[in-house]
C-alpha cells in the first residue's frame, strides 16, 4: 500500500515546528527522538510501520486547538491517535505528519445517572466507562474486542462495534454528544445529554469518519442498565449451510440475540488446542447464541432457540447453566485471534459484511480463494449481522507473502461487495482497504464524500492517505459543469 | 404559481436539478407534502415532486432490510411489513390528525396523509420508541440521491453493519431535503413484538412523575415507551382516547410505560415495574394503576406519537394562531423546562399545554405564537429558548396553525435551534458541499442556508 509521498516542505519545517510547539507545550510532551517515536510507529494493522514527524501529547482542548491551528498555518499534516488499536491503519503515522496523541485525555468528566449518560475525555478507554458505572449496574453497550485498551474517541472515529452490537447497536447508536477540534483550531460541540442533535446530524457524520474531519476531544455516551442475566447456547453443525440456515431462522422468528457468533472448523480446532474450551471437534461449524434480559425472557428464548436449532439439523446443543459455563462457551471465540497467532507467524483480519443469506456460498468461495492463493484462511463471523472476519494466515518473513495475503484479502472483499455486502463492517477503511473503495463506490460517490471532507478540512491536512484512494484538491472538487440549461427531457412530467 | 417537476427517472431528476442550477432557480423538494407545515417555508420558483420514485424494490424479511423509492407512501410500507410481522422500529408518527392547515388536496387519500418514507427520513422523525430503539436515522442504512449540484451519488448499503466511507445517511436524515434529493432509500426493519403491555400510573405530580419514570428507566426492564400526560392537560377539557386509557380511570396526570416482547417476559417485566413503582419512597404512590393490553397499547402509543393529546389546541376552526414546539432536553429535567415555560414565560395561560415523551427527554408544547403583554419580544420564540437555556437541548417550532399567515410566522421565526457561530459556519460549508448554489429547499432550516 503506497502512502502519499512525504512533502519536502513539511520535512524541512521540522525544526521550526518544534520551536513553535515549545511555546505551546512543555518539552516532555513533544516527542522528537527516534527511540521514543518508535513506540508510535504503527497501530494494530501491524504490517505497516512508519515513524511520525513528531508526537505531541496535549493536555487540554485549548492545546489541541493551538496545535492544530499551528499545523494548519504551516500546512503540516496531522494524524490523531487514541490507543492505536485500529485494525485498518486509521492511526498509522505519516513521515510528514504530526501524530497527535489523545493519551492524556483520560478523565471521566461526568456521570449522570438521572439522565443515563457519561461524559468522558476522548482518551478514556471503552471498558473504563463501563467500569465507572458498574456499581450502579449500568454499562456502555458497544464492546469492541479491544475494549480494555481502545479509547472512546477512537470508537467514535471508527464507529466501533463488538459482539453485542446486533442487539445494542454500534457506537453511532449509543452516543449523544461530542466536542471536536477542526483542523483550523475551531472547537465545535455537538449534541449534549439530549436525543437527536440539532441541525445537520454532524454527530452521526463524525462517527466513523476515521479521523479525517476533526479531532475528537470529548464524548457523551448513553449508558444502559445491565441486563439481569445472560445465557448462551452452543450449537454444532455438520456443514456451514445448516448453521447459516439456523441463523436465518432465529432472526425470522423475531429473536434478536445479544450475540450470534459463528466459527468454522479451523477456528474451532485452533482455539480448542489453545484454550480447551470444550468445543465439540466433530463439527464443521459452531454457533454461539447469547440471550440477555430478565431470567424469564432469557429462559423462554433459550428454549425457542434450542427448538429452532434441533429443527435445523444442529448436531450438538449445549445450553449454559451457569455464568462459568457461558464464559467457557465464549472462551474459544475470544481466544480465536491469539490461537491463530500461535499457528501462524502473521495473519490479516478481514472485515467485510454480507447479507446473511449469502453466508454458505461466501464461505465456500473463500475456501476456494484460499486454495487459489495458497494460503490458509479461518473464519470467525458475527453471523447475526453478517459481519465476516476471515483470518488470512501468512508469514511476513517469506518475501512476497504479505502481498499475496493482501491480494487474497482484496478478493474476499470484492466477493463481499459482489453478493450485496460492503468492504468493512466495523474496522474501518483506513489504509488497509483504501484502494478498494472503487469496488463499492464510483467516482461520483467518492467525490461527494471528499467534498464533505473539504467542508471540514479544505487543505486535506487531517489524516491524509486514509479512506480515499486519491484525495482530490477541494477547488477541483468544487468545480461544476453547468450545461446550457435546457431541459433535454421535454417529456418530463410537469404538473 | 410554482412550476411542478415530477421526474420518474434518475436522468430526469439530474436534469431538473442541473436546470435549476443553470437558471439560479430554487426548488422546494416534496414527497407527498405532508410535512410542508414543518420547518421554515421555502421560497422557491419550482416544486420538485419526488412521489414518482415510488415502490418497494427489495424486501427480504430474513435480512431485516427494505429498499424502496423515497416517494413510497409510508402506509404502503407499513402494510407490507405488517404482513410479515415486521415494522419500522422508529415508529414513524402521523401528524395529519392534529395539524389540518397544511393538507393539500392531493393528500385526501389516506395513504398519502402519513407521508413518504423519504420524507420521514429526511426529517429524522421518530415516534415513542425512539429512546429505546433509535431514531429514524439509526435505521437508515443507505440511499441513492442527486445532490444539489445535480450529481448522482450513493452512500451506505443494504447491510446493517457498515462503516465503509462517511456515513452520509446520518447527514441526510434531518437535513430536510436541503442537501440532495434522495430517490431510493434502504432501511433496517425489525420483528414486531409478540405482546405489548402499558403500565399506567395515575395521579402523580410532575416532579414525582419524572422521578418515577427515571427509576423505571434505570431498571433492566427494557421500557420501549415512557410518556407522561400532566394534570394540566386535563384542566381545560377532558381528554379522550380511542384506547381504554381513560375508560374507567380518573382524568388526572398519567405516566405510561410500555413493555414489549415475548409474553412471559412482558408479564414478568410489567409486574416487576408495578411492584417497584408503586412502593417506592422516592415519590408519592399513584392513586390508580392499570395495565393496557396489546391492542389498546397500540392505539394509545399511536396517539402519543401522533400528538393526539394536543389536538384540541389545533382544531381547524381555531382562528387564533397556536404554535407547537418540540423540545429535546436531558430527560430528567424535561418537567422543569416545561414548568419554566408554562409558568414563567406564559404565566400559566390556559392556552398553554404540554406532555412529555422519551422518558421526559421530549416535551411537546402547545402555546400561543406571541408572548404575553410586557415580554421583551412579541414572538414567543425568544422567551421559550431563553427558558430552556439553563438545561441545554434544542427547540424546534414544529407547526403553527390558525389564522391566514401561519407560514409568515414560521418565516419570521428561527424554527430550528439557532447555532453558535462556528457551528453555523460549518453547517453552511456542509450545505455548499452538496448544494453550492442553494437550489434545494433554500431557507427551509435556517435563513440563508
Amino acid at each position: 500500500m503506497e502512502m502519499p509521498a512525504a512533502e519536502a516542505t513539511i520535512l524541512n519545517q521540522r525544526e521550526a515546528l518544534i520551536t513553535d510547539l515549545r511555546s505551546l507545550l512543555p518539552a516532555d510532551r513533544i516527542v522528537i527522538d527516534q527511540p521514543s517515536l518508535r513506540a508510535y510507529d504503527r497501530d494494530a494493522l501491524t504490517a505497516y510501520r512508519q515513524l511520525p514527524l513528531l508526537v505531541v501529547l496535549p493536555d487540554t482542548v485549548a492545546e489541541v486547538s493551538q496545535i492544530l491551528a499551528l499545523c494548519n498555518r504551516r500546512n503540516i499534516k496531522v494524524v490523531a491517535r487514541g490507543a492505536g488499536t485500529s485494525l485498518s491503519g486509521g492511526a498509522l503515522p505519516l513521515e510528514d505528519g504530526v501524530l497527535l496523541s489523545l493519551g492524556r485525555f483520560n478523565k471521566v468528566l461526568d456521570i449522570d445517572y438521572d439522565n443515563r449518560c457519561v461524559t468522558a475525555q476522548s482518551g478514556v478507554t471503552n471498558l473504563s466507562i463501563s467500569d465507572a458505572v458498574a456499581d450502579q449496574n449500568f454499562y456502555y453497550a458497544p464492546d469492541p474486542s479491544s475494549q480494555i485498551a481502545c479509547t472512546i474517541g477512537g470508537n467514535v472515529a471508527e464507529n466501533s462495534g463488538g459482539v453485542h452490537c446486533l442487539k445494542y447497536g454500534m457506537t453511532t447508536n449509543n452516543i449523544l454528544g461530542l466536542e471536536m477540534v477542526l483542523m483550523d483550531g475551531t472547537v465545535i460541540r455537538l449534541g449534549g445529554q439530549h436525543l437527536d442533535s440539532e441541525g445537520y446530524d454532524l454527530l452521526g457524520l463524525l462517527t466513523g469518519s476515521e479521523g479525517l474531519l476533526g479531532v475528537i476531544t470529548e464524548v457523551t455516551v448513553r449508558i444502559l442498565p445491565r441486563p439481569e442475566v445472560a445465557r448462551a447456547v452452543l450449537l454444532g453443525f455438520d456443514n456451514n449451510e445448516d448453521a447459516g440456515q439456523v441463523v436465518g431462522n432465529i432472526i425470522a422468528n423475531g429473536i434478536i440475540p445479544a450475540g450470534l457468533e459463528m466459527m468454522d472448523k479451523f477456528i474451532i480446532a485452533a482455539s480448542e488446542d489453545y484454550c480447551h474450551a470444550g468445543y465439540p471437534l466433530d463439527v464443521e461449524a459452531l454457533l454461539i447464541v447469547e440471550l440477555d434480559g430478565n431470567p424469564v425472557e432469557v429462559d423462554h428464548l433459550i428454549n425457542q432457540v434450542v427448538d429452532i436449532a434441533k429443527a435445523g439439523a444442529s448436531t450438538s446443543v449445549q445450553v449454559s447453566n451457569s455464568e462459568a459455563e457461558r464464559l467457557r462457551f465464549w472462551l474459544g471465540r475470544k481466544s480465536a485471534f491469539p490461537a491463530l497467532g500461535s499457528l501462524s507467524p502473521d495473519y490479516l483480519c478481514m472485515d467485510g459484511t454480507i447479507p446473511r443469506s449469502q453466508l454458505p456460498d461466501v464461505l465456500r468461495r473463500i475456501s476456494a480463494l484460499g486454495v487459489h492463493h495458497g494460503l490458509r484462511v479461518a473464519n470467525v463471523f458475527h453471523a447475526g449481522d453478517g459481519n465476516l472476519h476471515p483470518l488470512i494466515m501468512y508469514d511476513s518473513n517469506i518475501p512476497g507473502e504479505l502481498e499475496i495475503a493482501e491480494a487474497f484479502g482484496a478478493d474476499i472483499l470484492r466477493l463481499c461487495v459482489e453478493v450485496g455486502g460492503v468492504l468493512t463492517g466495523e474496522h474501518g477503511i483506513g489504509v488497509e482497504k483504501r484502494d478498494l473503495m472503487g469496488v463499492i463506490f464510483d467516482q461520483g460517490d467518492l467525490n461527494q464524500q471528499m467534498r464533505v471532507k473539504c467542508a471540514f478540512d479544505p487543505e486535506g491536512r487531517l489524516n491524509p492517505g486514509k479512506v480515499f484512494p486519491t484525495l482530490h484538491r477541494c477547488a477541483e472538487l468544487g468545480h461544476m459543469h453547468v450545461h446550457n440549461g435546457e431541459l433535454p427531457f421535454p417529456e418530463l412530467p410537469r404538473l | 404559481m410554482s412550476e411542478i417537476f415530477k421526474p420518474n427517472t434518475t436522468e430526469q431528476l439530474i436534469d431538473v436539478i442541473q436546470w435549476a442550477n443553470a437558471h439560479e432557480s430554487a426548488l422546494a423538494v416534496q414527497g407527498s407534502g405532508s410535512k410542508i407545515g414543518i420547518g421554515r417555508p421555502v421560497d422557491a420558483e419550482g416544486i420538485l415532486d419526488l412521489s414518482g420514485f415510488s415502490g418497494i424494490s427489495q424486501y427480504e424479511p430474513n435480512e431485516l432490510v427494505l429498499t424502496a423509492g423515497a416517494g413510497t407512501p409510508l402506509a404502503d410500507i407499513e402494510t407490507l411489513l405488517t404482513e410479515h410481522r415486521q415494522m419500522l422500529a422508529f415508529e414513524p408518527p402521523d401528524y395529519s390528525g392534529v395539524f389540518h392547515d397544511h393538507l393539500s388536496e392531493k393528500q385526501s387519500s389516506s395513504s398519502q396523509k402519513k407521508g413518504t418514507l423519504g420524507g420521514v427520513l429526511s426529517g429524522n422523525i421518530s415516534g415513542p420508541r425512539r429512546f429505546y430503539a433509535g431514531a429514524a436515522r439509526d435505521h437508515f442504512l443507505g440511499f441513492r440521491a442527486v445532490s444539489g449540484r445535480g450529481d448522482p451519488f450513493k452512500s451506505g448499503g443494504r447491510v446493517v453493519k457498515n462503516v465503509t466511507g462517511f456515513d452520509l445517511s446520518k447527514l441526510m436524515a434531518g437535513s430536510w431535503g436541503t442537501l440532495a434529493a434522495c430517490w431510493e432509500v434502504t432501511v433496517k426493519v425489525l420483528p414486531m413484538p409478540e405482546k405489548t403491555r402499558t403500565l399506567l400510573l395515575f395521579g402523580l405530580s410532575d416532579e414525582d412523575a419524572s422521578r418515577c419514570i427515571g427509576s423505571a428507566a434505570a431498571t433492566p426492564n427494557s421500557i420501549s415507551g415512557a410518556s407522561y400526560l400532566p394534570a394540566s392537560l386535563f384542566t381545560r377539557s377532558p381528554q379522550s382516547s380511542a384506547s381504554s386509557v381513560f375508560a374507567n380511570n380518573p382524568q388526572s396526570s398519567v405516566i405510561a410505560l410500555r413493555v414489549e416482547g415475548p409474553e412471559p417476559s412482558v408479564e414478568h417485566r410489567i409486574n416487576a415495574l408495578r411492584e417497584l413503582l408503586t412502593t417506592s419512597k422516592n415519590y408519592a404512590r399513584p392513586n390508580h394503576v392499570e395495565v393496557l393490553n396489546s391492542t389498546d397499547s397500540r392505539v394509545f402509543w399511536n396517539e402519543i406519537g401522533n400528538l393526539h393529546f394536543l389536538s384540541s389546541d389545533f382544531q381547524a376552526s381555531n382562528t387564533q394562531q397556536q404554535a407547537c414546539w418540540r423540545l429535546s432536553v436531558p430527560p430528567a429535567v424535561g418537567w422543569q423546562v416545561a414548568h419554566n415555560i408554562t409558568e414563567k414565560v406564559f404565566k400559566s395561560n390556559p392556552k398553554v399545554s404540554w406532555f412529555s415523551d422519551q422518558a421526559g427527554g421530549l416535551i411537546w408544547l402547545s402555546c400561543p405564537v406571541n408572548s404575553p403583554a410586557g415580554a421583551p419580544t412579541k414572538n414567543s420564540e425568544h422567551s421559550i429558548r431563553s427558558a430552556m437555556e439553563p438545561w441545554g437541548g434544542h427547540a424546534t417550532l414544529w407547526q403553527v396553525t390558525g389564522g391566514d399567515n401561519a407560514a409568515d410566522h414560521r418565516r419570521n421565526t428561527q424554527v430550528f435551534q439557532p447555532q453558535p457561530k462556528a457551528l453555523a459556519a460549518l453547517t453552511q460549508r456542509v450545505k455548499r458541499s452538496f448544494d453550492p448554489n442553494g437550489v434545494l429547499n433554500p431557507g427551509r432550516m435556517y435563513t440563508g442556508l
